[in-house]
């Protein structure tokens, strides 16, 4: 039997299913490094400037936890629906590369300091899915490594280590994901609540969302898991999603022809859409973890993390659901809005004065807003047109003094010039008439102008109207407000 | 208890040390005498112990997250084998 697979044109022999598990790295947004008070702001940065003798790994220099970096890791693990272990230890993860001065990196092994969480995560179909979390554990960056410089590539490496000792947590799914989409939809979702919580920026083009992927085949319905391939450089959403797609097709291309997949770790080559054997020596994976005498376990106190819990603001899921049932939005609207902290804010700063206006000013975030702040790749919290000034132009549009193609010039103009939306209104001439008494003297005139069809709209054709309101419109000089010019039309015609 | 000549050279690559056949049984022993010592705490009864990471008795030694740039970023790299500009120089690594 033959069976269309993830990708296009793609058949196999059985109908397989991808099982796929994901290691996240996060950056947590703090103002320094894990074990030393050197800055994390070096992205970008002349190399080696937020660096210092304990981030070098000089000889005896000793490491101490940042407090904030703890905070920061048990809110993304509480936000995770995580437990959260009473006490964690760090270890040392052994290994040479010239990314890691100390030929070790801190981490958590045996008894990372939270484990057994779970993340909703609304997938395409309307269906939402629970995907386990098997641990989170907090480590240390490595430095990054330069090998070309411009477009010339060296026959020598570059170390940097500004971001070398930079705070991570690794977060470990269970092996869930049945698809690339599933992949793609969890990642969303993970990066939503971080955000949301305050946890990590996971601004990936500085690098401080990164993601692996384990990824086997089996028959689909099937118990057993497969051998899987890891998956490395993956370096955005889409990347994963790619990856996952390639690997699928390259995995079942050696089980349909009777060959086995080996374990292994491959890299995922963007420019060629395919993913590379890693020579990867056997010794790589023996990293002798130890616990790292230079660093005391870590402890959970309960009040501590009970003051953690209370200072959690509120997440996505809990904010689309509030904004369906307080603001009456569509599930739609409610989950574009909540997707982003910044967003939500600012949405919900300019309703404040605008009581019922909610899918109105929904509609104008949306359609018109949203569009602008990604061309300008700006967040909501740096919008140019203040939340109150936006809240101010639904309240016109909401009124009928505004039409929406009005209220998109206007906008426009309000991004530029920041000025007030009455401003704007006068200054364009673009207000709308909605007032009733000069609506109905317009309309008398077009009833007059065009009396078939007056008496066609009377026996109910209904097409008729358009002549009537195409007269309204041109007597107005395209002024009139057309939904309310329709409503008064037919009232004057039944009359 | 044994420690195997194989088991010499594992460790000595895992810890990039490049050994002489002669160094191999040098050091094969001496990991020996060590791995015995450490086998005599064996014989006492640490059933009621629990297992720990650290005999300090400390926990949550934390620092606050305030920044303190380190002034002398210069003199780290003064101690690296190779420089270029602000940079550490390595052979070249293909990822
Ligand atoms: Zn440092």
């Amino acid at each position: 039997m033959e069976r269309v697979g993830p990708a296009a044109g793609m058949t196999t022999k059985t109908d397989y299913e991808m099982v796929v598990g994901l290691e996240v790295h996060c950056q947590l947004a703090t103002r320094t490094k894990l074990f030393c008070a050197c800055g994390t702001d070096g992205f970008g940065e002349t190399a080696n400037t937020r660096v210092c003798p304990v981030c070098t790994g000089q000889p005896g220099t000793l490491p101490v936890l940042n407090k904030r970096a703890v905070e920061l890791a048990f809110q993304a693990a509480l936000a995770l629906d995580c437990r959260l272990a009473e006490e964690s230890v760090f270890a040392r993860k052994n290994y040479f590369y010239p990314d890691l001065p100390k030929a070790y990196q801190i981490s958590q092994y045996e008894r990372p300091f939270s484990t057994d969480g779970g993340l909703d995560v609304a997938l395409k179909d309307g269906r939402v899915k629970r995907v386990r979390i098997h641990r989170v554990h907090l480590e240390e960056d490595a430095g990054k490594l330069l090998h070309e410089i411009g477009s010339k590539r060296l026959d020598y490496s570059l170390v940097d280590f500004n971001r070398g000792g930079a705070p991570l947590i690794e977060i470990v799914s269970e092996p869930d994901l049945r698809s690339s989409e599933e992949a793609y939809a969890y990642l969303t979702a993970l990066k939503e609540v971080l955000q949301h919580a305050g946890c990590s920026r996971c601004d990936m083009e500085k690098g401080e969302m990164r993601c692996d992927a384990n990824v086997s085949l089996r028959a689909r319905g099937r118990g057993e898991l497969g051998t899987r391939a890891e998956l490395k450089n993956l370096n955005s959403f889409k990347g994963v999603k790619d990856a996952l797609e390639y690997e699928f097709r390259r995995q079942a291309a050696l089980l349909d022809s009777g060959r086995r997949v080996v374990q292994e770790t491959r890299l995922w080559d963007a420019q060629r859409q395919e993913t590379r054997s890693m020579r990867s020596k056997e010794e790589a994976h023996d990293y002798r973890y130890f616990p790292d005498p230079d660093l005391a376990p870590l402890r959970a106190a309960p009040e501590w993390v009970a003051a953690l819990k209370a200072s959690l603001p509120e997440l996505p899921a809990a904010k689309r659901q509030r904004f369906q049932s307080q603001h009456a939005l569509s599930a739609y609207d409610a989950s574009v809005l909540a997707s982003d902290r910044e967003l939500a804010e600012y949405f919900e700063r300019a309703l404040s004065g605008l009581p019922g206006g909610a899918k109105t000013l929904a509609n104008l975030v949306i359609n018109e807003l949203l569009g602008k702040l990604n061309a300008e790749k700006m967040t909501a919290g740096r919008c140019p047109v203040p939340a109150e000034s936006l809240g101010e132009l639904a309240r016109l549009v909401q009124a009928g003094t505004l039409s929406s193609k009005g209220a998109k010039d206007v906008l426009a103009r309000m991004w530029e010039s920041g000025k007030p939306a009455a401003v704007l209104v006068a200054e364009l001439g673009v207000s709308q008439v909605s007032d009733d008494a000069q609506l109905r003297d317009w309309i008398e005139q077009a009833l007059r102008a065009q009396p078939q069809a007056a008496a066609d709209l009377k026996s109910g054709k209904e097409r008729a109207i358009g002549s009537l309101v195409g007269v309204v419109m041109k007597l107005s000089k395209g002024k009139a407000n057309p939904a309310r010019v329709n409503v008064l039309i037919k009232e004057a015609v039944s009359r | 208890m044994a420690i195997s000549e194989e088991d010499v050279r594992k460790i000595a690559k895992l810890a990039r040390l490049d050994l002489s056949e002669d160094e191999v049984r040098l050091y094969g022993g001496q990991l020996l005498k060590i791995i015995e010592s450490m086998a005599e705490l064996e014989s006492l009864d640490a059933s009621s112990v629990p297992p720990t990471a650290s005999v300090l008795g400390l926990a949550n030694v934390l620092r606050e997250d305030e920044p303190r740039p380190f002034d002398d970023g210069d003199a780290l790299l003064a101690n690296a084998p190779e420089r270029e500009g602000p940079y550490y120089k390595v052979p070249k690594v293909l990822e």
